[in-house]
């Protein structure tokens, strides 16, 4: 049953994904992206991770794509047009993929696996507050500045034009 | 997990089925009469003046910015919820410190008018 979902929710993801790279109108490019990402919250809830996958459709579906659909509205020559979606030097990424392909491959299937006796944590939202709150209390407060550092760069770079 | 999220993967085929299942079989009964008329942008009954594809303005991507980073400091303010009554006073004034981090970027925005619509 889980496999099954599985393997329908990597080939939506695949195609997707492919369908981002390969469609010739940029703005179709971003909607597969949404499905993408929607395909990768399903994911995450058949690894028991639920508040994941509520933060997977809050913040990549329902924000980082929007910002880039967002993008391709406010830019003139992007809207609207079809464009080649081929590398300009086919052969240099080609070797740079096959490269990474097989030290992927080896890293994949070199590691174990080992499937730990646990059930999984059920209220998966309290664990992650807590866990937020006393052992990571540091990055979390670290994530905040990033936020800021975020927020800073975003208004000087859009308020040169 | 997965049976509890099933119901929503029903939902989504059920979604999926009557988009699919409406144009089909709208595109049975309704008759066929192709008219350049019809392919024109819908302007609630004024002639329309542009293509529907323009350029916006770049002032929707800044605040969409913003918007992105507040809804991410959202995603950290949830589990904070949670756990707050049990954790007490400590996870209160971490809370109060990243909020005020990101309030001081906020009066930033807010000082460099990029919250303003010129």
């Amino acid at each position: 049953m889980e496999t099954g979902i599985f393997y329908i929710l990597a080939a939506i993801i695949l195609t997707s994904a492919l369908m981002v790279v390969s469609l010739r109108n940029i703005f179709h490019s971003a909607l597969m992206l949404i499905l993408c990402f929607f395909a990768v919250a399903g994911l995450y809830i058949t690894l028991d991770a639920d508040f994941l996958a509520a933060v997977q459709v809050l913040i990549y579906v329902g924000a980082v794509t929007i910002l880039m659909i967002f993008a391709v509205m406010v830019t003139h020559q992007l809207t609207g047009t079809t464009m080649r979606q081929v590398n300009e030097q086919p052969i240099p990424a080609a070797l740079i993929i096959i490269v990474l392909f097989i030290l992927l491959a080896i890293a994949i299937t070199q590691t174990g696996f080992e499937v730990i006796g646990k059930f999984p944590l059920m209220p998966t939202v309290a664990a992650i507050g807590t866990a937020l709150m006393t052992v990571y209390v540091l990055p979390f407060e670290i994530v905040s500045l990033v936020l800021l550092v975020a927020l800073i760069g975003a208004i000087i770079i859009a308020r040169r034009d | 997990m997965v049976g509890n999220y099933g119901y929503a993967g029903v939902w989504v085929l059920v979604g999926i089925g009557f988009v699919l299942f409406t144009f089909f079989f709208a595109r049975l009964i309704r008759p066929q009469r192709p008219n350049p008329n019809k392919l024109k942008n819908y302007e609630c009954g004024e002639f329309p003046f542009s293509d529907s594809q323009l350029q916006f303005n770049v002032r929707y991507y800044i605040f969409a910015l913003i918007f992105v980073i507040f809804d991410v400091e959202v995603v950290f303010l949830f589990p904070w919820a949670v756990v707050f009554k049990s954790l007490g006073l400590f996870a209160f004034v971490e809370m109060l410190i990243f909020i005020a981090i990101l309030l001081f970027g906020l009066a930033y925005a807010w000082k460099k008018g990029a919250l303003k619509w010129v």
